[in-house]
C-alpha cells in the first residue's frame, strides 16, 4: 500500500470514521477531487455525493451532504451535515434527502423570484442530489 | 400531638416518596451517562467547524461584502434572546437559573431602549419567561416529543431563526443554555450566535495551524454556505449541553429528595416511638394507680 494519511469523516452527532488511507475521493463543490498524503492545504464545500476512501480494508464509500473537507499534509478530515455509509443507504434516507432539496428548491423559487442566485443553488442541489441516487442504484422519488 | 395511626401514615407515605425519588436519581443518571456520550461525540466537529470558520472569519474580516451573519446587519436595536430550558421540571435550579440569566438580560437591553424579542426551546422556560415578558414572545419550539435530541432538531431551530434574521426581525441574537461542568455544577451561559462572535484568538493555538490554505469556491462563498450551519451547530451543542445539564441537576436533585427524605423517615420514627412509648407508660400507670387504689 501507499503511504497512508489520516482520514476522519465526522458528522454532528458522531465521528463516522477514522482510519488511515491511501486516498480518498471527495465530492467538492467545484468538482471531485482526490487527495492523497502531501496534498497542499485545501478547504473546500461538498456538494451531496459519494464520497470514497482507500482504505486498509478495501475500498469504503460514504453519502455525504452540506458541510466541508479540509485537506492539509498530514490528513484530510470532512465534516459533513449527514454522512452515511453506503451500505446503510436506503431508499427510504435517500428519498427523504430528495424530498427536502425539492422543498428547499420550490421555497427558493417562491422567494427569491427576481434573482436567480438561491434559486440556481438550490436547482444544483436537487440534480447533485439525483445523481447521487444514480450513482448509487436508487432512483428519486416520483414528486 | 398526632396519634400513632396517623405518624404510621405519614412514615409510609413518605416512604414511598423516597422510593419514587430514588428512581428517578437512578433514571437520570442512566439518561446523564447517554446525553454525556451525545455531547461528547459531537464535540470534534463543533471543534473543528468553529476553528475553520474562525479562520474564514478573520481572513475575510471587515470586508463589506462579508455575509451579514458575521458583521451584522450594522445596528443593535432589536435583540433576539433564545431561551433554552428543559420541557420538564423536578431537576433543581436548572430552568430556573437559566430563566434567571436571561430576565436579567432582558431587563439590561430595555434599560438600555433596545427592543427585546423572545424565542423559547422547552416549555419549562416559556412558562417563566411569559410571566414577565409575555408580551415580547415572538414564537416557542416544542421539543416535548423529541426523545433525544438529534442534528435534525437544531436545524430546525436554525432554519426559523435565519429566516427571522433574513426578514430583519432582528439585529443580534444570544442563546441562553446551561454548560454542563459536572453532576453538580452547570452554569448558565449567554452565548451571542448572530452576529457571529467567533473567538480568533483560539485558532491560532489549537493545532499551531498557521497553514495557508487555498480555497474552494473563494473564502466568501464558503462563508456564506458555512455560517447558517455554523448557527445550527452552535445550537446543536447548546441543545446536547443542555440535556446533560439537564440530567445532572435532575440527578442532584433527586439525590437530595432521596437523603431528606431519609432524615424525614428517622425522626418520624423516633417520634413514633416515643409516642408509643408514651401510650405504653400512660397504660402501665393507669394500670398500678388502679391496683394499688384496691
Amino acid at each position: 500500500m501507499a503511504e497512508t494519511m489520516q482520514f476522519d469523516l465526522v458528522s454532528p452527532e458522531r465521528r463516522v470514521a477514522s482510519l488511515q488511507v491511501a486516498a480518498v475521493q471527495i465530492p467538492g463543490a467545484d468538482g471531485d477531487l482526490t487527495a492523497m498524503k502531501d496534498h497542499a492545504p485545501l478547504i473546500t464545500t461538498l456538494r451531496p455525493g459519494v464520497l470514497s476512501v482507500d482504505g486498509p480494508d478495501g475500498e469504503a464509500k460514504f453519502v455525504v451532504t452540506g458541510g466541508f473537507a479540509e485537506i492539509s499534509s498530514a490528513g484530510a478530515s470532512i465534516l459533513a451535515e449527514r454522512a452515511v455509509p453506503v451500505e446503510d443507504m436506503t431508499q427510504e434516507i435517500y428519498h427523504d434527502m430528495v424530498k427536502s432539496a425539492h422543498e428547499a428548491h420550490a421555497k427558493a423559487r417562491e422567494t427569491f423570484q427576481n434573482e436567480p442566485g438561491p434559486v440556481d443553488d438550490a436547482a444544483k442541489l436537487l440534480a447533485d442530489m439525483v445523481a447521487m441516487g444514480d450513482h448509487i442504484g436508487i432512483s428519486p422519488p416520483n414528486l | 400531638m398526632p396519634s400513632l395511626k396517623d405518624l404510621k401514615n405519614r412514615i409510609e407515605s413518605v416512604k414511598s416518596t423516597r422510593k419514587i425519588t430514588k428512581a428517578m436519581q437512578m433514571v437520570a443518571a442512566a439518561k446523564l451517562r447517554r446525553a454525556q456520550d451525545a455531547a461528547e461525540s459531537a464535540r470534534p466537529y463543533a471543534e473543528r467547524f468553529n476553528a475553520v470558520l474562525a479562520g474564514l472569519a478573520a481572513s475575510v474580516g471587515d470586508s463589506d461584502s462579508a455575509p451579514k451573519l458575521l458583521t451584522g446587519t450594522g445596528k443593535d436595536d432589536v435583540h433576539l434572546l433564545v431561551v433554552m430550558t428543559a420541557e420538564r421540571g423536578l431537576c433543581g435550579g436548572f430552568n430556573a437559573n437559566i430563566a434567571k440569566l436571561a430576565k436579567n438580560h432582558a431587563a439590561k437591553l430595555k434599560g438600555q431602549g433596545k427592543t427585546v424579542k423572545i424565542l423559547t426551546v422547552g416549555k419549562k422556560g416559556r412558562d417563566s419567561m411569559r410571566r414577565d415578558y409575555g408580551d415580547l414572545f415572538v414564537g416557542h419550539v416544542d421539543l416535548t416529543e423529541v426523545k433525544r435530541v438529534g442534528y435534525t432538531d437544531a436545524q430546525g431551530i436554525a432554519r426559523d431563526i435565519l429566516n427571522r434574521f433574513d426578514d430583519g426581525e432582528f439585529d443580534v441574537a444570544t442563546i441562553f443554555y446551561s454548560e454542563f461542568v459536572n453532576v453538580v455544577s452547570q452554569i448558565p451561559t449567554a452565548q451571542q450566535i448572530i452576529p457571529a462572535d467567533y473567538d480568533t484568538a483560539d485558532e491560532g493555538d489549537s493545532d499551531g495551524s498557521t497553514t495557508l490554505y487555498d480555497y474552494e469556491p473563494d473564502e466568501e462563498a464558503i462563508l456564506a454556505d458555512l455560517l447558517p450551519r455554523g448557527v445550527a451547530t452552535q445550537i446543536f451543542t447548546a441543545l446536547l449541553e443542555n440535556a446533560a445539564s439537564e440530567q445532572g441537576a435532575r440527578m442532584s436533585a433527586m439525590d437530595n429528595a432521596t437523603r431528606n427524605a431519609g432524615e424525614m423517615i428517622d425522626k418520624l420514627t423516633i417520634e413514633y416511638n416515643r409516642s408509643r412509648q408514651a401510650v405504653i407508660t400512660n397504660e402501665l400507670i393507669e394500670i398500678i394507680s388502679g391496683a394499688e387504689a384496691l
